[in-house]
């Protein structure tokens, strides 16, 4: 009996101590990880403040020089998230268009006529490479979950030449392969959709379809397709460092700062020229939209380099 | 024997599990974050209150205009800092000791720092927050005595400080540079005071207590004067119907505090509430409380919004960084408000003075 109930106890030890072991391994992967992206990811930062000093028709000209097409890639149980983009931030695109896996009564949309998502990405690109490469020079991808401040965007791609390959958004990192993950919206240049499209279609290198086996995502199949096309994911950053493409909603960002440096949240928080965030609800649009658009502090100018005029036969702004 | 070492590991491995168990369970408490679960709240009575009401605190000092300034180099705010000088707010939050660290240190974090002077009014002193002493019991039923000794607190100390005096909730979300605009057009020597205005009950309207509600100088010399004469009494616990019967007894009008489009600027809810149609059901009080046609969706809410109610501290943070932070880059809002013509005299010669910078010390004076 003795010995029983020793053992046990023996045993409790052992589990305690291999329990901490392996909370401070975690903890320690995670730092280093952190660490590890610091220092091996590229990052691409957004044009300094105070660059030049047009006149007013010049900065019309440029403002409207940036294009930028919307691929925004749905299913059928995003309807109600589709609405919502649909009647918000969407409309801020030069062109919007929405890719289903299947045709949806309620909405208009290309169809995909696939579930698979990376078949479903990598069509719509060509789709919109075929039919619009020579009226946009940007290409925005994201998906239902995503609210997008399109003039932000074109803010970030001042000054970045367009025939260049560029491949930007919020990057993580698999193994060796650097990837935009698809959360935070993915930035592709029209030269880096021309490789894309002009990419033979090699199982290895790059496949036609989602390889169900080892379920790589969409988003790291696009990575391992333009890498193969001499394009590289690059991490967007604002001048202070902070990512402009987010893969959390604002509400999470505010409740991690309140744990983690709860003297300094909104500073902490995330950048002012924020581009996406993810993972919001259909309300959740809205109130961006509001926040955004609407919400502001009297008294508080600024003299930006674009001029943006409000869109036509849009309520939310 | 076989048998017996079996029974043995097996010990071992119940043992080993039990303690890797509750050593997880261990770490995952002390060194994880409590989740928030965030219920929607609906409010189904249009004077309810907070339960955990408590007490009053001392004053607190004045906060720097320019905490956030320097971070936005491309941002100028001659014009909020103008308004600053020429529209002295006093804030006063309703607060208790219980809330003191878990609602009004946000506040005290983001929006009560463009308050010209701002103080937490408790029932009880807290010298390190700080926080005023009312001297009032807690609870619910004290909010109208609460309100009434902090009026009286402000009128005894600085009533000189300030053109305007503002009292919200430590639930209350406010913009001052909105609220600085508002006001500008009005004279602080007249009998007014501003807020979301509610129709039942008085006859002029009464504004309700937790969207905030703010005071002319001459409004809160006429309330503190008639307790004094017993003109008003504490007539009520429901603060904002008691403070807005007293109002009407002693001729301060109820203003319209909406925008030059119509839309209103306090509001008594959090943005998602009055922004998403269906969301208060038709049959809830508020469809026949407003004063003013109520409006749900795009056109409930001001560009230049002053206050939101009901908001917990994520959404306080959440504010700020939306109000003062996050903006579209070049985007050309559709709302374009003016300011009000004695201001906009003053305003020019700010920005031809930019061009020749001079005289800009004046009005870069900042506030410490």
């Amino acid at each position: 009996m003795l010995s029983e109930s020793s053992l046990f106890l023996k045993g409790v030890l052992l589990g305690s101590i291999f329990c901490v072991l392996m909370t401070m391994l975690g903890h320690i992967r995670m730092d280093y990880g952190k660490r590890r992206r610091h220092y091996e990811h590229h990052h691409l930062q957004a044009p300094d403040e105070d660059i030049l000093k047009l006149a007013e028709d010049e900065r019309t000209n440029l403002s409207k020089s940036f294009r930028v097409y919307c691929i925004i890639l749905v299913k059928p149980k995003d309807v109600r998230l589709w609405a919502a983009v649909k009647e918000t931030w969407a409309k801020h695109c030069d062109k919007a268009e929405f890719f289903s896996s299947e045709n949806v009564k309620v909405f208009e949309s290309v169809n995909m006529g696939t579930n698979d998502m990376w078949l479903m990405m990598r069509k719509a690109y060509k789709y919109a490479f075929d039919k619009y490469g020579d009226q946009y020079n940007w290409f925005f991808l994201a998906r239902p979950t995503t609210f997008a401040i399109i003039e932000n965007l074109k803010y970030f791609l001042l000054k970045k030449n367009s025939s260049q390959p560029f491949y930007l958004g919020h990057t993580e990192k698999s193994g060796d392969l650097e990837y935009v993950s698809v959360g935070g919206g993915i930035v592709l240049s029209i030269e880096s959709i021309k490789r894309l499209n002009s990419l033979p279609s090699i199982p290895e290198k790059c496949p036609e379809k989602g390889r169900k086996v080892w379920d790589v995502s969409e988003d790291k199949q696009l990575a391992v397709c333009l890498k193969y096309a001499g394009v590289f994911a690059k991490n967007a950053e604002d001048s202070k460092g902070k990512d402009v493409f987010n893969t959390k909603s604002v509400g999470i960002f505010i409740k991690e700062a309140m744990t983690n440096h709860p003297n300094q949240v909104v500073e902490g928080c995330c950048s002012d020229m924020a581009i996406t965030f993810n993972g919001l609800t259909y309300n959740q649009m809205y109130v961006m939209m509001y926040g955004v658009y609407h919400l502001r502090a009297f008294g508080h100018v600024f003299s930006d380099v674009l001029v943006f005029l409000p869109v036509n036969a849009s309520d939310n702004d | 024997m076989a048998s017996k070492s079996w029974l043995n590991i097996l010990t071992f491995l119940c043992g080993s599990a039990v303690g890797f168990v509750l050593c997880s369970q261990l770490l995952s408490i002390l060194l994880e974050e409590q989740k928030d679960i965030q219920p929607s709240v609906l409010h189904n009575d249009p004077h309810a209150r907070h339960s955990d009401d408590s007490e009053q605190n001392h004053l607190e000092g004045q906060m720097n205009f320019d905490a956030d300034a320097s971070q936005h180099k491309d941002e100028n705010t001659d014009i909020a800092e103008k308004l600053y000088q020429k529209v002295k707010i006093l804030c006063w939050v309703m607060t208790g000791p219980q809330n003191l660290e878990k609602k009004a240190k946000h506040v005290k974090a983001t929006w009560a720092q463009r308050c010209n002077k701002v103080l937490f009014m408790s029932s009880e002193e807290n010298k390190d927050f700080p926080a005023v002493g009312l001297k009032t019991r807690e609870g619910r039923d004290q909010l109208y005595w609460k309100t009434i000794k902090a009026f009286q607190y402000v009128h005894d100390h600085y009533l000189d400080d300030a053109d305007w005096f503002m009292k919200a909730d430590d639930d209350t979300y406010v913009i001052l540079d909105n609220l600085r605009w508002l006001l500008s057009k009005y004279n602080p020597e007249d009998p007014i005071y501003f807020g979301r205005r509610f129709k039942p009950y008085v006859k002029q309207g009464y504004m309700s207590g937790g969207a905030g509600y703010v005071l002319s100088k001459e409004a809160l010399k006429r309330f503190v004067e008639a307790f004094k004469t017993d003109k008003c009494t504490h007539s009520s616990s429901i603060e904002d119907l008691a403070l807005g019967r007293c109002m009407e007894i002693i001729n301060v009008e109820a203003g319209d505090s909406r925008d030059t489009t119509g839309k209103e600027t306090f509001h008594p809810f959090v943005p998602e509430h009055h922004l998403i149609k269906g969301y208060l059901p038709r049959t809830f009080w508020y469809w026949n409380y407003n004063y003013y046609p109520p409006v749900e969706g795009p056109g409930c809410c001001s560009d230049l919004a002053v206050s939101f109610h009901y908001v917990d501290p994520t959404t306080m943070y959440e504010l700020e960084y939306l109000v003062y932070h996050l903006r579209p880059y070049g985007y050309l809002y559709r709302y374009q408000p003016a300011l009000p013509e004695k201001m906009l005299k003053e305003v020019s010669q700010i920005y031809k003075n930019e061009d020749k910078k001079v005289n800009q010390e004046p009005l870069k004076e900042k506030h410490k």
